[in-house]
């Protein structure tokens, strides 16, 4: 059991090596080969999810840190003392996050073999899909913020390969594909500078990026709890100082500490009522492998990760010290070049800066704006990347982060406003939205500003539960909009195969009908080149699909339902502890922020019950507006298979955290309800995440508000009055509502007032930049300056020096040997004479050398 | 008995005045002559050197130079034949054609 957690690499290679064989021999292998790789990647990572599960549940939840084997030593720079290592952390927070990745991921990748069945990039489709996976299993699964950054940048990445990935679509839909993508991107880099900024802050500060350290209790306080379970002797000690004190005391012979209740590894809780059976339970498990420590108290400062240091900082006095183990003192004040900060300061800036990152990356105000143009990608992907997973890396960070948020009241102060403003906000421009997919966006961003209000609020385990409880229904909502689109546009194709034989036969549809569905359209335009333009995902051309696609609609509806937070479905239980525990915060603790993040969020609440009734009501009650809603058919199976699969989930998944205290609601069920299960699973890894207390009145105002918002809804919207006989919205024709509906419509003018605020004067800029390019440095710098001053130097090489000096030296060589051999060459007269005289010279010369020495004698 | 000094001298003369027949003279008949009369002039030294040591080496000597004389105008005769069909002459100073 000890060793399951080795298998932790796996999660990234799995889907890492889907992605390579995709990308590499993708052209070569037919649909079905890819999307059997890429689901089956994905499929794997989810066992290897599931592996980790098991490791932790046995383990006593001791969390994990796996080096692995290649990647041992990741950055080293010693010199600096930088090191930071590759390692995968495996506690209940990160094990949560890889569950409902690779689960709902998996389903996904299911669903997009149908989805995007005849698309001629189809498994480049899975590669990216597959490396979407690996990234975003890096990012849950890194030990240190550079991982996560790792991660939360790769994730970017194919976040804008997907969605630009049909940037070629003709008619100047691939080029809107291809800005939508580079807007993501972009509003990304801005929330990744500000994760740049806290990482380096972080750094800076506690000399380490890793969350934490080989042996380091993420959270000492509840294991200390766990301890006084098992050993049921003390009955109210739970601090940490207790905690360590039995550490020493009970060291059993394997030189372990102690174990712990083991009812949790039943994946149950340990509220009170439960405490009496635990105890004997607890020892007959103690042979496994107990939590080697329960506290931090065996660890110096340096030995800690940047949690640990934050939480032992920030609990110094003034001038107080501690020694770091190495003999320096650590205080509360930071130096950071010329200046000093106080530790508080300096955690209050680096949530400030992660709450940028957050805003970014989970699309909170002011960067949200990229999400809804996201919705240009492929349905699966919006499903997958922008409604259940990526969107929540910010979320993710930021509980995982929560030492630090919790000791910054301000900026989480400030990250309760961001939160609750972009719900509300977010909520009301969904209520004016005719595009299927562009009301899930918006609702998807209000969503994700019910969770950065809950970070806000302290109530990091409710985040964390409706980030997972939101995975499962958003993505099913996506996949039904999807599944929804699918249908139109087949129903739109099937229309004009009635009307135009001809033209059915040019388009090369295979027999039922599959075709290429986004080339599809574009046939259409070429081949009717009068015929209107159809949009299959403006509801407006909907109505009536209830009957056409049955199983769409009943799973949609479940997805609204649980949306929308009606009892018992899984939105009622998250939405309900986020708001319960906002009350609280405001009630009981006094904090500001906790009312605020009521108001905004209830208001929210409503907003999600209405939009959504209303695309109910738009989608699929009411009569066909549309000739091809008409015909619209149902999904193929591995479509639907998922959407039902989703749809239980939906239903059941909020039981996973039922509260305490639910009153007469729990029929007697005491052992079952008030467990909190999440809440204390995530415990072992989330200091500072406490459960909420069921409140009966606040679920009593949302949920009675929810039903208001259907009721109202209904009654705007119901019975074939979705749209007015002009083809408005009732509220729209409604003189009292109509400024509002057009306000929402326009999305706030959000778009606009960035373009006027932002990008107009950046295009300014740009274009006098341009300008000074064009005019001075080119005409003048380049033109003038580098290209004469280069001439001119070529030139006084060329003439003087090549032509006048080389050329001169070599052909003056040449006219000396020219002139010379003139000279000798008359003696070359031609003349017979002159060669005998030469002769006769010559004879004479050599008979008197031969006679000299003779006559010398 | 005459002396081989008188020999050698008759021999230097006629040396010199076919040397000088040779370098003055332009006619390519007369500059034939006057080779012959080199070649004559050496042939009289070889043999009254002969003489001088009753050896016949000399003797045997003259009779190649004789031989080759012979070739010499066969082959010297042809050319200026050849020459004066094409130059109509044979003054040695018009051929000059071989001038650098």
């Amino acid at each position: 059991m000890q060793n399951l957690a080795l298998i932790a690499p796996l999660l990234i290679l799995f889907p890492a090596v889907g992605a390579f064989i995709n990308f590499v021999w993708g052209p070569k292998l037919n649909e079905r080969a890819s999307a059997i790789i890429g689901s089956v990647a994905a499929g794997a990572t989810f066992f290897v999810a599931l592996g980790l599960l098991t490791y932790l549940t046995g383990n006593f939840y001791q969390p994990a840190i796996v080096n692995p084997p290649l990647l041992d030593g990741w950055i080293r720079i010693p010199s600096v003392g930088l090191e930071i290592p590759w390692q995968q952390r495996i506690d209940t927070l990160s094990v949560t996050m890889m569950m409902f990745v690779t689960f709902v991921g998996t389903l996904i990748h299911i669903y997009a073999a149908g989805y995007m069945h005849g698309d001629k990039r189809f498994s480049r489709f899975f590669a990216y899909l597959n490396m979407f996976l690996a990234f975003m299993l890096i990012l849950v699964s890194g030990n240190n913020l550079l991982m996560m950054f790792v991660g939360w940048e790769g994730v970017g990445v194919c976040s804008y390969l997907l969605i630009g990935f049909w940037w070629d679509k003709p008619n100047g839909e691939g080029i809107k594909n291809s800005n939508a993508a580079r807007k993501a991107f972009i509003a990304n880099r801005v929330g990744d500078f500000g994760v740049l900024l806290a990482l380096f802050l972080t750094f800076w500060t506690f000399g380490s990026l890793d969350f934490f350290k080989q042996g380091e209790v993420a959270n000492p306080a509840h294991y200390g709890h766990l301890v006084h379970e098992g050993e049921a002797s003390h009955a109210e000690e739970a601090t940490t100082a207790e905690g360590e004190s039995h550490g020493e005391e009970a060291v059993p012979a394997e030189g372990e500490a102690h174990g712990e209740e083991t009812t949790a590894a039943e994946g149950e809780g340990h509220g009170e009522e439960v405490m009496a059976a635990t105890e004997s339970h607890g020892e007959e498990v103690m042979a496994a492998t107990e939590p080697e420590y329960v506290d931090n108290a065996h660890l110096t400062y340096n030995e800690l990760g940047i949690f640990g240091k934050a939480e032992a900082r920030i609990h110094l006095a003034d001038g107080e010290t501690l020694d770091a183990g190495d003999g320096t003192q650590i205080s509360r004040t930071v130096v950071i070049g010329p200046w000093t900060a106080d530790i508080q300061t300096v955690i209050t800036l680096i949530v400030l800066f992660m709450l940028l990152g957050a805003a970014g990356k989970s699309a909170q105000i002011p960067l949200f704006v990229w999400l809804p143009d996201a919705m240009a990608g492929p349905t699966p992907v919006s499903a997958l990347i922008h409604a259940a997973t990526m969107v929540t890396a910010g979320v993710y960070m930021m509980v995982r982060s929560n030492t630090f948020f919790y000791n910054a009241p301000e900026a989480s102060l400030v990250v309760t406003i961001i939160g609750g403003t972009t719900a509300l906000v977010a909520g009301f421009i969904a209520m004016g939205q005719w595009d299927i997919k562009r009301v899930l966006a918006y609702s998807t961003v209000s969503q994700l500003g019910f969770m950065v209000a809950a970070v806000g609020i302290g109530a990091y385990g409710a985040a964390i539960f409706h980030m997972m409880t939101h995975a499962f229904f958003k993505a099913l909502l996506f996949l039904g909009s999807g599944s929804v689109i699918h249908g139109m546009e087949h129903g739109h194709h099937h229309l004009h195969g009635h009307d135009d034989h001809g033209g059915h036969d040019d388009h090369g549809h295979d027999s039922h009908g599959h075709d290429d569905k986004h080339g599809h359209d574009d046939k259409h335009t070429a081949a009717h080149a009068v015929e209107e333009k159809f949009d299959p995902q403006d509801m407006r051309n909907m109505g009536g699909l209830r009957s056409k696609m049955p199983i769409t609609y009943v799973t949609y509806l479940i997805g609204t339902l649980a949306l929308a937070g009606i009892f018992p479905f899984a939105g009622f239980w998250s939405k309900d502890e986020i708001l319960a525990d906002s009350w609280f915060a405001g009630v009981f603790d006094g904090k500001i922020g906790g009312y605020i993040a009521f108001a905004l969020l209830i208001a929210a609440a409503f907003m999600t019950a209405f939009y959504m009734w209303r695309q109910i009501e738009m989608v699929f009650h009411g009569e066909a507006r549309h000739e091809a809603a008409k015909h619209a058919p149902e999904s193929v199976w591995q479509m639907t298979v998922p959407l039902i699969i989703l749809a239980v989930f939906s239903v059941f998944i909020g039981f996973i955290n039922i509260p305490s205290g639910i009153g007469f609601f729990s029929l007697g069920l005491d052992g079952v309800f008030g467990l909190h299960t999440l809440t204390n699973w995530l415990e072992y890894s989330v200091l500072h995440a406490h459960a909420g207390e069921f409140n009966g009145l606040v679920a009593l105002i949302a949920t009675v508000l929810g039903f208001a918002a259907i009721f109202l809804a209904n009654r705007i919207y119901g019975g074939n009055k979705a749209l007015t006989n002009d083809g408005r919205d009732p509220l729209q024709a409604n003189a009292a509502t109509g400024p509002f509906w057009a306000l929402a419509n326009a999305r706030m003018y959000w778009d606009e007032t960035y373009q006027r605020l932002f990008i107009g004067p950046f295009q300014r800029i740009s274009q006098l930049l341009a300008d000074i390019d064009w005019n001075f440095w080119h005409d003048y710098v380049h033109d003038s300056v580098i290209t004469r001053g280069f001439n001119g130097a070529a030139k006084l090489l060329s003439e003087p020096v090549d032509q006048g000096l080389i050329d001169g030296t070599v052909n003056g060589v040449g006219r000396l040997v020219k002139w010379f051999s003139g000279l000798l060459r008359r003696a070359q007269t031609g003349y017979v004479r002159v060669y005998a005289v030469a002769l006769l010279v010559g004879v004479v010369a050599v008979i008197v050398l031969m006679l000299l020495p003779v006559l010398r004698g | 008995m005459v002396q081989t000094e008188a020999y050698v001298i008759l021999s230097m003369v006629l040396f010199a005045i076919g040397t000088l027949g040779v370098l003055l003279r332009r006619n390519a008949i007369i500059v034939f002559m006057s080779v012959e009369l080199m070649l004559n002039a050496a042939n009289l030294a070889l043999v009254a050197f002969s003489r001088q040591w009753q050896g016949v080496d000399g003797q045997l000597f003259t009779f190649f130079v004789m031989t080759v004389a012979a070739a010499e105008v066969a082959v010297g005769l042809a050319l200026i034949v050849a020459i004066f069909r094409t130059k109509q002459s044979i003054n040695i100073d018009e051929l000059h054609t071989m001038e650098g």
